[in-house]
């Protein structure tokens, strides 16, 4: 298969990005791994006129620790975020998650910064980082703005971003030692979650995500107020699906996955709070 | 557009359609064909190379995207003179392939684990294969086969 045609342009800048996706206009699309957007221009779902490759800009690469979070730049493959030592003992739930993605094949390229932004609520990262507190800068023309992971996702593949801006940088707050689980369903090992669970619980509270679960990634708030209000595990689980709106595709029913959603976050919960 | 890169060892540089696909370019222009088209969606490995040292899956990312790169493909595992790379020496000893499409694709991911993981266990070999898949599901022999490899 092979995508339509387009042009193809290399930015080394963030700044450099921005100004060459205003230039071409909304059929322009930044690529970066290009592990999501590739499979679907090749399937011809999607057929940018332009791609702006932002992947060489190196300087959005990195994971660094900024006292109270840990900034990730948004070129950062999977594959460093799964290796981090500086995730491991601060955000050890996204650096699990992130070896979740895919095959290792697809972490050595995929980032995720093009994870979040391409807003599959069947991705892990998504809902991991919406889980974690997480908020996501963006650059655009006249500047950054920070936008929260809960205020990010709009609809299917639809976020916040505006044509002419770009992620640059995901920051997470640090677990401080919270417990925590990531939980996901599939029939095969590469497969996208039928249903997935990324939950902390710690001091703070809680945060529970769930992947796969409705049109965006879901932010299960009722498990976490209830499991505050005093609720046991078993009864915040049966919360699960109260934020979300789960559909049907080859995989499951919407009966399958409601039943599967609570199974997976009581098992989530059970873990994190060990 | 002109992309400049290194395959094998040798230089390459070519006029490639952005839209065309890594593993196109090193079968059809540079005549590597051991680099096999499987799945096409990025699900089965079989077109795994390495660029710049890492096994990626060559249907799924564009030639532009691999200018510059160093690129190693099947052809590039064995010695000059035919000496088998260690790990294709483990998958013959082992009966590591059956009918041979997924072979290249295997080795390519495996000694790409192998750097990452000089000493893994039969699990972690397991896991670090998950991009690969194998239609004769010999997958014993070729867990074998890469445990060997890494010397077990």
């Amino acid at each position: 298969m092979i995508p339509a045609a387009f042009d193809y342009v290399r930015a080394s800048s963030a700044a450099e990005a921005i100004s060459l996706i205003g230039q071409h206009g909304s059929d322009a699309k930044f690529i970066a791994g290009g592990h999501s957007l590739l499979p679907m221009m090749k399937l011809r779902l999607a057929q940018p006129a332009v791609l702006v490759d932002i992947s060489r800009i190196s300087d959005l690469s990195y994971i660094k620790d900024a006292g109270d979070h840990i900034a990730i730049g948004a070129m950062t493959r999977h594959m460093d975020v799964e290796k981090s030592s500086v995730l491991a003992q601060h955000a050890p739930l996204l650096a699990h998650a992130a070896s979740h993605v895919g095959d290792p094949q697809v972490r050595h390229r995929g980032t995720i910064g093009g994870s979040i932004a391409h807003a599959d609520p069947a991705s892990d990262l998504p809902a991991t980082t919406l889980a974690l507190g997480a908020t996501y800068v963006v650059q655009g023309p006249s500047g950054t703005r920070e936008i929260a992971a809960s205020d990010f996702y709009k609809s299917f593949l639809e976020s916040d971003l505006a044509e002419d801006e770009m992620l640059t940088e995901i920051r997470v707050p640090k677990m401080n030692g919270a417990g925590w689980s990531f939980q996901k369903f599939n029939r095969r090992a590469q497969d996208w979650a039928i249903v997935g669970v990324a939950a902390w619980r710690g001091a703070n509270g809680s945060g529970v995500g769930l992947v796969n679960m409705g049109q965006t990634p879901i932010l299960a708030s009722s498990v976490s107020t209830a499991l505050a209000g005093g609720a046991s595990i078993a009864d915040a689980a049966a919360l699960a699906v109260d934020d979300a709106q789960p559909s049907a595709d080859n995989n499951a029913t919407v009966e399958y996955r409601t039943h599967l959603a609570k199974v997976l976050v009581r098992r989530a919960l059970e873990q994190a709070s060990a | 557009m002109q992309i400049k890169v290194t395959v094998n060892g040798k230089k390459f540089t070519s006029d490639v359609e952005p839209r065309t696909l890594l593993v196109h370019y090193v079968r059809e222009v540079l005549n590597l064909t051991g680099t096999n088209v499987g799945c096409d969606t990025s699900s089965c490995g079989a077109c795994s190379l390495h660029l710049d040292g890492e096994a990626v899956k060559s249907c799924t990312i564009l030639a532009v995207q691999a200018d510059g790169a160093e690129i190693t493909t099947i052809e590039g595992m064995a010695a000059a003179d035919g000496t088998l790379h260690p790990m294709q020496q483990a998958f013959m000893e082992n009966h590591g392939l059956q009918c041979g499409f997924c072979t290249p694709g295997m080795v390519m991911a495996a000694t790409s684990l192998l750097k990452e993981i000089p000493n893994p266990t039969e699990e972690e070999v397991r896991i670090g294969l998950e991009g690969n898949l194998c239609r004769c599901t010999g997958y014993h022999n070729i867990v074998k086969a890469v445990l060997a490899a890494a010397g077990k």
